[in-house]
């Protein structure tokens, strides 16, 4: 399996074999162009303590030059366990921990968002199937939002820089974390409290910030090497088929050829920043946590749809924060969930995974709508839409068939997902058109994640009314 | 939508239980499988290449068709439906051949063919009656019993792992004993006969059955105090039963019969040659046998009172099925382990006749002669315990006694099967499995058996007679209590 799988065991060589000072640099012994490094360094400690358990065991797995392309049973089992082993430590109890914080549900109803959280599809595949190791930069982002939301706010963002040092994508999540944490401040007075919490938390990032890169300040050179390896502004707007605004546009007009490179920079960071300004700053005044979880996924989407060198197995950063509102709104939630374990077919039927697919996408269904009576929740105010349609009546008496249209959607929508997928699997692209399946996939996921970041952008802007007479939550 | 949403969330567990464990076993398709794949893939191939004459003098491949003609017609009906998944398969010549589709047809049909087992659990948990469950669905014993079945881990991993076609046999057995259950003797009677044409392990339980149907059936009333009452047998059902077992018999040896093919396909079905162990040891008194056989050698040659070159050379523990001799202990033949199974199954065969407890005796009859033949038998496989395992989890909740015998045996019996898989990937699926099960095993029997009873007998009783009852009813606490608790309460507190 010469993908992220022969990737991290690369790694696992790189860091145990070089110096600190060499990991990052191209050099005979470390050939960038084989599966550099292009993580912060915190991946890169952290491959190296899997190295150490690696030497232990096999000396031969991690040998300079000689172990490319090694696979073996035992190394296989040795791979998968580390990635249970991160799970089991980090991900999994911030879930559990997670579900037993939630407040006004018995406990049954705990178990079962535990457990529906848990089967999500997509982060099974991608960690187990595809090999990555995305539940420990998830799980520290998630230990971030329980010490946020819990008012321990100092060790929420520490465990939150801990996620960015892991995996740089978490910065989709940063603008939320940000403006929660200043709404605080600015909610406890910017002269008195509010102010010396500022400060706090200045100093928090600042300094796990400086730990996780000790070894990298030293010279002006490191830090910037590392910065290029994690921002490859070179590579343009998206790679490979991504279901983003930007790979569906382009089935239509080739931006990518027409606009120079650096214009393409500066229009999707304009779009990106436009798209997810209004919840940010309702954020800022209003910090609230049902609204902090809300800003998460529509920040996290904004990124994901408009910005730059997106990879398709970001939509987990979306997804993340869509498994933690599961309990407010199951009916959307699983919906999204669903689509967005469908946006990644193409790369999932790549690495083989159809079975496995199938049959947790089937089990995930399943659990939720048998734990969230999804079918039976589907009213306006179920779906937390009630003040949008009362604000809509007032202009168009006749809006009253909001539920009902999202139903049709909802089921035109599986419809969809399940042919397409069967389209796929059994029949053949036509030649001049190679791609077309995976192309469809991206365009019907991006609608649908449009329409999702339409919909949680109003629940956003409309939530201030019923905001303030419903008891906060936590 | 609406209507999707109560079938959905309505609460068909059962349906969830069962398709829970569905979508387990696809997962499990890509796992190691053993030579059980292979030899079925054989028989798919002799069944459906070569005449009928054939089938049990085919010998082109070492794995010859060893089942009874029922299962050989089972590979010919799905034989045609292979055909459309890989031709190739079918040549009788393609040893060893496993392309994907063949994989996945073979493990398709595995799956496919369980739906006779779920039918099978359906029937046994309508025979369990939930009286004195509490209200929690997952404690009522309808659901544990569902679980313990469905979600068997032996039966998991020797069939969608190792690969075989025991679920659909147990769910016949099954079916049967709850047809005993539901007084449908003439069904229990008649899939039991389809069962022991279909895979002849189970003679194991046959006297179970015959004593059972013999006493119970045929004699139609019993005397007051239990005993037999000679003037009420019935011709009529003997002959009837005799009939059944008869036309099935029939139906199955007939052709070969017919074909004077009769003692080939006995001496394939009785394969004596093949030594008293298996390649891997069965855990049963003759591997302590052999352990202590072994041992004495041992000693024996350190202390020089053996001859070294008098030891014969074939070691039982080489790994390769055949014949051997003891050295120091007294050879055992197959008369021997016949007559030692007998002595094993002797007193719970006279118990269900002199005195039968109805269709749970007879349960327990039948766990016992598939314990003692497992113990004691001539070449016994270590999946045959799975043959006493699954009746046990249908008495495991009806008594805590039965409770307690049911998790040692269950957790031994799975935890002899490892020895199965032994391949470097199935080590965290076998190994978390297992976990979970014995988990669940331990943690919902004990619940199920948690002393309510004790507090419905403090809200009974008044005052003094709870202090005389305290000293007695603590030590059930535990959930050990031999005493059956659907006894009224007050008995309850009296050890039985």
């Amino acid at each position: 399996m010469f993908g992220d799988y022969e990737a991290q065991r690369h790694w696992q060589e790189i860091t145990f074999n070089l110096p600190i000072k060499q990991w990052y640099f191209n050099s005979s012994d470390n050939n960038l162009q084989y599966w550099g490094l292009d993580y912060p360094p915190l991946t890169a400690y952290h491959s190296l303590l899997c190295a150490y358990v690696a030497k232990f065991i096999n000396p031969d797995w991690i040998a300079l030059h000689t172990s490319r392309g090694y696979e073996s049973q035992a190394h296989k089992l040795f791979m998968r366990t580390t990635v249970l082993i991160a799970d089991l430590l980090i991900y999994i109890p911030a879930v559990v921990l997670y579900c037993c914080c939630l407040k006004e549900i018995s406990t049954k109803k705990k178990v079962a968002n535990a457990l529906c959280i848990l089967l999500y599809p997509g982060l099974i595949l991608i960690d187990y199937g595809h090999f990555q190791y995305n539940s420990v930069s998830l799980g520290f982002a998630l230990w971030g939002v329980l010490g946020v939301s819990c008012d321990w706010d100092l060790l929420g963002s520490l465990a939150f820089c801990l996620a960015i040092n892991y995996k740089q994508m978490e910065l989709y999540h940063s603008l939320p974390f940000f403006c929660f944490l200043l709404g605080k401040c600015f909610k406890k007075g910017l002269k008195g409290k509010g102010f010396v919490l500022l400060i706090k938390l200045a100093c928090t990032v600042v300094a796990s910030f400086i730990l996780c890169w000790l070894p990298f300040c030293t010279e002006r050179e490191q830090t910037l090497q590392v910065l290029r390896r994690l921002f490859p502004v070179d590579r343009g707007l998206f790679e490979d088929k991504v279901a983003n605004i930007w790979c569906s546009f382009s089935i239509f007009l080739k931006i990518k050829d027409i606009l120079p490179h650096h214009f393409q920079i500066i229009i999707s960071f304009c779009f990106t920043f436009l798209s997810l300004l209004p919840a940010c700053v309702k954020l800022t005044l209003q910090p609230s946590s049902k609204g902090f979880r809300f800003t998460l996924v529509s920040c996290a989407l904004s990124f994901f749809l408009f910005s730059f060198q997106v990879h398709e197995k970001s939509i987990l950063l979306v997804s993340l924060p869509v498994c933690l509102v599961l309990s407010e709104i199951p009916f959307m939630s699983t919906w999204f969930l669903l689509v967005s374990t469908f946006s990644m077919l193409p790369l999932l039927l790549k690495d083989e995974l159809l079975m496995p697919l199938v049959v947790t996408t089937i089990a995930f269904f399943i659990a939720c709508a048998t734990s969230f009576s999804i079918f039976e929740k589907t009213s306006e105010e179920e779906l937390q839409l009630k003040s949008f349609s009362l604000s809509v009546r007032k202009y168009l008496p006749c809006f009253t068939f909001l539920s009902r249209i999202i139903q049709y959607l909802f089921l035109i929508s599986v419809i969809t997902m399940v042919l397409l997928t069967l389209i796929t699997v059994t029949l053949d692209p036509p030649q001049k058109l190679p791609d077309l399946f995976s192309v469809l996939v991206c365009f019907v996921s991006c609608l649908h994640f449009l329409f999702f970041l339409v919909y949680f952008n109003i629940i956003i802007m409309w939530d201030s009314k019923s905001g303030r007479n419903q008891k906060k939550i936590n | 939508m609406a209507a999707l949403g109560i079938a959905m969330g309505g609460g068909n567990w059962f349906s969830a239980l069962a398709l829970g464990v569905t979508l387990l076993k696809c997962l499990l398709i890509p796992t190691y499988h053993s030579t059980d794949f292979e030899v079925h893939r054989n028989w798919l191939a002799i069944t459906h290449s070569l005449p009928v004459s054939q089938w049990y003098y085919e010998a082109t491949s070492e794995w010859t068709l060893d089942y009874p003609p029922f299962f050989a017609w089972f590979e010919y009906a799905l034989s045609h439906v292979a055909k459309y998944f890989d031709q190739e398969m079918l040549n009788v010549r393609n040893l060893n051949y496993s392309s994907s589709r063949t994989l996945l047809f073979q493990r398709f049909s595995v799956i496919f063919t369980d739906a006779l087992f779920v039918y099978a659990v359906h029937e046994c948990c309508k025979c369990i009656d939930g009286k004195k469950a509490g209200k929690e669905l997952t404690e009522k014993p309808k659901f544990i019993l569902s679980v313990l079945l469905l979600w068997n881990f032996g039966l998991l991993i020797v069939d969608h792992i190792h690969f075989q076609y025991n679920g659909f046999l147990f769910g016949l057995m099954l079916l049967s004993i709850a047809r005993l259950f539901q007084k449908r003797h003439m069904e229990g009677a008649f899939l039991f006969a389809v069962l022991l044409h279909f895979k002849h392990i189970y003679l194991y339980v046959a006297p179970a059955y015959g004593v059972y149907l013999l006493r119970s059936y045929c004699f139609t009333a019993n005397k007051p105090d239990g005993s037999i009452r000679w003037n009420s047998f019935s011709f009529v059902r003997v002959i009837s039963l005799g009939l059944i077992v008869f036309l099935v018999s029939a139906l199955s040896l007939g052709p070969f019969l017919a074909l004077n093919q009769l003692p080939q396909v006995l001496s394939r079905l009785f394969p004596f040659k093949r030594g008293l162990c298996h390649a891997y040891w069965a855990p049963n008194f003759w591997a302590l046998y052999n352990a202590l056989d072994k041992v004495l050698s041992i000693i024996g040659l350190e202390l020089k009172l053996l001859d070294p070159n008098k030891i014969p050379k074939a070691s039982m523990t080489s790994g390769l099925v055949q014949q051997f001799q003891h050295t120091v202990l007294p050879s055992v033949t197959p008369l021997a382990t016949l007559i030692c199974t007998l002595i094993a199954i002797l007193p719970s065969v006279f118990c269900l006749w002199f005195k039968p407890q109805g269709p749970r005796g007879f349960l327990r009859c039948l766990i016992l002669c598939a314990l003692s033949s497992f113990l004691f038998g001539w070449h016994v496989h270590e999946k045959a315990i799975l043959l006493a395992v699954l009746p046990m989890s249908l008495l495991s909740v009806g008594k805590a006694g039965d409770a307690s015998i049911f998790l040692i045996l269950t957790t031994t019996g799975h935890y002899s099967l490892f020895p199965l898989l032994f391949t470097a990937p199935e080590l965290p699926t076998k190994i978390l499995l297992m976990l979970l099960f014995t988990t669940y095993s331990i943690s919902s029997l004990r619940t199920l058996f948690s002393v309510p009873s004790f507090k419905k007998i403090k809200e009974k009783k008044d005052g003094r007679d709870l202090v005389l009852l305290l000293p007695v009813s603590l030590p059930k606490q535990g959930g050990r209590a031999r005493t059956s608790r659907e006894l009224p309460g007050r008995c309850t507190a009296f050890p039985a």
